[in-house]
């Protein structure tokens, strides 16, 4: 008889990474969704054109590299790309912008960085600081109009043809600036209230653009609920924005006020599905509290006295620099130890 | 209720335990030949002390370890001694080891048994030496002789005597029956271990998903002071490290021993043989064996013989050998797979799991690793896991090392959840087995090194003292020869007013002055090396010479059997012809002087 010849442990009760990345995609959908409702057909069309590119791109880069592209196309991570990158552009963004943004996070970010497990920096926001430097217009005019009390909100077929089509000039009645850029930049000249009685902040705190955080703070707690992600980045991360913004905003009059750095911007998608991004962020438990915290101070500071008004990208890949020194500093104790062994080795004499 | 502590980690496989606790322990009975491994536990192996042919008593001692870390080895039943020889012996590697082959006579018929009355009244040196001829080794995991365990370095008091009686892995139920069927027996061996050791507090730990268990070592320890601590069920409790944690707070540190910390871990089943040994003088010859997984029919607990082939367990649990696909020795945590059923039960195996192909299914093909952090979630031990595989896999194992690889226990609970089936604990093993080679390796050339460095000093020394000891010899020359003359031309001068006396006198003034430019010669030398300089051995300094010779003719053989060939390592001939006519060259030297020395040597002895 011949016997199979195994490590131990025999057993396994894993939960694949394709199940992992299905259920980070399931946990966006509320997200999505309120988008869907508030703003129209556009993010669902992003969605859809950018995942099926960055399939496409993982697929002839694999096909490239002599890897096994069906089993790596099967866990996912491709999609999980073009998805977040689909819900953070905007949603008038036209396709050849999208399509950049999602090939260089697939191509550059990731399989020339070595593949899955072995990108720096998070792909999809790469992807996004590339398209939002190069093409500052079409990134910073495409966003849609809260659509739910518009009469006037483009139908499924207007939208395609606004991010099909290379021309965008039919989409200025439809546009505007998103919350946090219209309060950057009214805000100097005015008062709070002058600045908030604009549209697009509605009577809650940004129309629409709660309810998009709030979907996506929903599939976030699923997420952490389910132990896809442990709490520590995006706890880490809100307490970073919110003490910052507690500390210096307390004048709304001059800066942003706290409801609008939390619901008015990427802050929750960014919190939960953006920094959480295991590859590139810290390993350890402390390590993931100073990693999200920094994401959340460098929001703060970028968007407050920085040119760009969400910050959530260049944040992110700020923190994603700084991943390797947090887990030199970061180990945890080990059992039976006194403290951990911080720090790089020294190196043994003789 | 005794307070209990929580690990960080762990995780909670699928227990498949109802399988094995259906049946009560059956005896396995006496198999047609019984192999004895001769090392069974940590330490040194034993050495046979019967010989072929040899008809030897059930609990007779057939080997031992005379030298070192051990306990001996007892015959499991009456029977003949068929061979001692390398055969298949329990092992991850799968390799082979000397083993007894006994062939059972059938009348299992015992050495007479001397029970010790009341273990009270011996010393404690007494028991613990009882305990190591009834050749008692830990039964739960790794096999400590349990004499040397039970003996704590003098400066640690145990105060904490935990009897292990979790039994985390899956399948196995080995304790679990001991402790349904032996209850009385594994306090009596406790009660014993806690008389050795005078510990503050006796607990027995078991999970809480052994109720059948728990209720008999209840009723068992009642009127007693020892705990019974039943834990929550969660894999690796039964770890010692964790099971300490938990039963105490405490964690041991790393590198230590629980003693360190006042604790003492040891396995139920080594607390039955230990009963069995004092109050029945049986030495341990069996033990209980748990064979399942879903490829035999009636899998169950076996009280079997040490010695007894996995195959005849097998067979007596209705193995179906088309099903088997993977067989395990241990749990499917942290066990090994078995390359041949030919192997023994030994001291430490409690388990063999017959597994069919869906059962322990191949794990699917390895994907990258995303730094998911899962498994520093369940890791017991609080490491970093995947960062050890980084390290290990790149063979970065200075960081590996500085990120406490060395703490990593193998339970396999980060392989068990890791979603890119990467085998983390392979990689650990390999990791530690590089480092390990690293450090003999280096060892080794420290120690080369040194030598090295010794015997140049040592080669340079002896040139010194040779050339300063010439000088000597040519300065007494030189002084006795200028003394003749200045002599010869005072007995000219004087002419005829020498007298026999004064001659005299001259020799011995010479002979006194030689004497002492000996001594003076010889004082810088080692005292040890005096009468070797005093008397050189000619016979060996000529033996030298005589092989230095030959050497030297060897090699110029092969120089020109090199030159013949055009062989490319004429030029290392040729420079070892070259040392070695140096070599017989010193040689010459060195006899020369030794029978000049000899020569003069008569003189000096007459003069003291």
């Amino acid at each position: 008889m011949a016997f199979a010849q195994q490590s131990s442990p025999h057993a396994h009760h894993a939960r694949p990474t394709s199940r992992v990345m299905l259920w980070v995609i399931i946990a966006a959908l509320p997200g999505l969704f309120a988008q869907t409702v508030f703003f129209g057909w556009g993010n669902l069309i992003n969605v859809v054109w950018c995942v099926a590119l960055a399939m496409a791109c993982e697929a002839a880069i694999l096909k490239l590299r002599n890897k096994p592209v069906a089993f790596f196309l099967k866990d996912n991570t491709a999609a999980v790309t073009g998805l977040l990158l689909g819900l953070s552009l905007p949603q008038f963004a036209p396709w050849w912008v999208s399509g950049i943004a999602v090939m260089s996070a697939i191509v550059v970010a990731k399989q020339l960085y070595g593949g899955l497990g072995s990108n720096p920096f998070n792909p999809a926001m790469v992807g996004y600081a590339l398209v939002l430097i190069s093409f500052p217009v079409a990134m910073t005019t495409n966003w849609a109009e809260p659509a739910l009390l518009w009469d006037g909100a483009p139908g499924f077929s207007e939208t395609l043809g606004t991010i099909a089509s290379a021309q965008q000039t039919a989409v200025d009645g439809w546009t505007m600036a998103t919350p946090l850029d219209e309060y950057k930049h009214k805000i100097a000249t005015r008062t709070a209230e002058e600045v908030l009685a604009h549209p697009t902040f509605g009577d809650g705190i940004a129309r629409g653009w709660e309810w998009v955080n709030a979907g996506f703070l929903a599939g976030g707690l699923l997420l952490v609920l389910l132990r896809i992600i442990t709490w520590h980045i995006p706890i880490g991360y809100l307490a970073g924005l919110v003490l910052m913004s507690l500390a210096f905003g307390n004048n709304a009059d001059q800066y942003a006020p706290l409801s609008l750095h939390l619901l008015a911007g990427g802050t929750v998608l960014g919190a939960f599905f953006i920094a959480t991004d295991p590859v590139s962020a810290a390993t350890s438990h402390q390590g993931k509290l100073i990693y999200g915290a920094g994401i959340g101070v460098l929001i703060y500071l970028i968007r407050t006295w920085g040119s760009y008004p969400d910050a959530v990208a260049f944040s992110v890949l700020l923190m994603n620099f700084a991943v390797p020194f947090i887990d030199h500093y970061t180990p945890p104790r080990t059992y039976g130890h006194h403290k951990a062994r911080r720090g790089v080795p020294g190196r043994k004499q003789g | 209720m005794t307070q209990l502590w929580d690990f960080t980690g762990g995780i909670h496989p699928a227990e498949n335990k109802h399988q094995s606790t259906a049946r009560p322990i059956r005896d396995a009975g006496i198999p047609d030949s019984l192999v004895l491994p001769l090392q069974q536990h940590i330490g040194e192996p034993a050495t046979a002390i019967v010989s072929v042919g040899e008809r030897v008593l059930k609990g007779q001692k057939i080997a031992d370890v005379s030298n070192g870390l051990g306990v001996p080895v007892h015959a499991p039943t009456s029977g003949i001694i068929e061979n001692i020889a390398e055969l298949p012996v329990p092992h991850p590697s799968g390799m082979n080891d000397w083993c007894i082959t006994l062939r059972p006579d059938g009348e299992d018929q015992w050495i007479p048994l001397e029970p010790t009355r009341d273990y009270r009244n011996l010393e404690r040196g007494q028991v613990l030496e009882l305990i190591r001829d009834g050749g008692i080794s830990g039964m739960g995991g790794a096999g400590f002789p349990t004499n040397i365990k039970l003996r704590p370095p003098r400066d640690r008091k145990v105060d904490t005597l935990i009897l292990n009686g979790a039994e985390c892995e899956p399948y196995i139920t080995a304790d679990d029956m001991t402790m349904r069927e032996q209850a009385d027996e594994i306090v009596a061996g406790l009660k014993v271990m806690a008389w050795i050791l005078r510990p503050e507090r006796c607990v027995i730990g078991i999970e809480d998903n052994k109720p059948e268990a728990i209720e008999a070592l209840r009723v068992a320890t009642e009127g007693t002071q020892i705990e019974l601590a039943v834990i929550p069920t969660k894999y690796p409790s039964g770890g010692e490290k964790q099971l300490i944690q938990i039963l105490t707070g405490m964690e041991v540190p790393s590198g230590g021993i629980p003693a360190d910390i006042g604790v003492m871990c040891q396995n139920v089943g080594t607390a039955v043989a230990v009963s069995r040994l004092i109050f029945e003088g049986r030495p341990l010859i069996s033990r209980i064996v748990t064979i399942t997984g879903e490829a035999v029919r009636e899998p169950g607990n076996f009280n079997a013989l040490i010695g007894t082939p996995v195959q005849y367990l097998l067979d007596q649990a209705g193995l179906q050998p088309d099903k088997v696909n993977r067989l395990v020795l241990g749990g499917p945590m942290m066990g090994y797979t078995l390359t041949t059923t030919a192997v023994p039960v030994i001291k430490t195996s409690n388990c063999v799991i017959a597994a069919t192909a869906t059962e322990l299914p191949a794990p699917p093909p390895e994907q990258p690793c995303i730094r998911c952090g899962e498994c520093a979630e369940v890791c017991p031990m609080e490491l970093l896991p995947q960062q050890l595989f980084w390290y290990s896999k790149a063979a970065e194992f200075e960081k590996a090392e500085h990120l406490n690889l060395f703490d990593c226990i193998e339970c396999g609970a980060c392989s068990y959840v890791c979603p890119s089936s990467i085998p983390l604990v392979q990689y650990y093993r390999y990791a530690k087995g590089e480092i390990r080679v690293q450090r003999a390796e280096q060892l080794k050339a420290d120690r080369a090194r040194e030598r090295f460095e010794a015997r140049q000093e040592r080669l340079e020394r002896e040139q010194q003292e040779k050339e300063q000891r010439r000088k000597e010899r040519a300065k007494a020359a030189a002084e006795a020869q200028a003394k003749k003359k200045a002599e010869a031309e005072k007995a000219a001068a004087e002419g005829d007013a020498v007298d026999e006396r004064s001659a005299k006198a001259a020799l011995v003034e010479q002979a006194l002055a030689r004497k002492k430019a000996k001594t003076e010669a010889a004082k810088p030398q080692a005292p040890a090396a005096e009468p070797a300089q005093d008397k050189p051995d000619l016979e060996a300094l000529e033996k030298q010479l005589a092989q230095a010779q030959s050497k030297l003719e060897t090699m110029q053989g092969m120089l020109e059997e090199a030159k013949a060939q055009q062989a490319d390592n004429v030029e290392k001939l040729e420079r070892a012809v070259a040392k070695n006519h140096d070599r017989v060259t010193r040689a010459e030297e060195a006899l020369a002087d030794a029978r000049q020395k000899l020569a003069s040597q008569p003189e000096s002895q007459s003069t003291e």
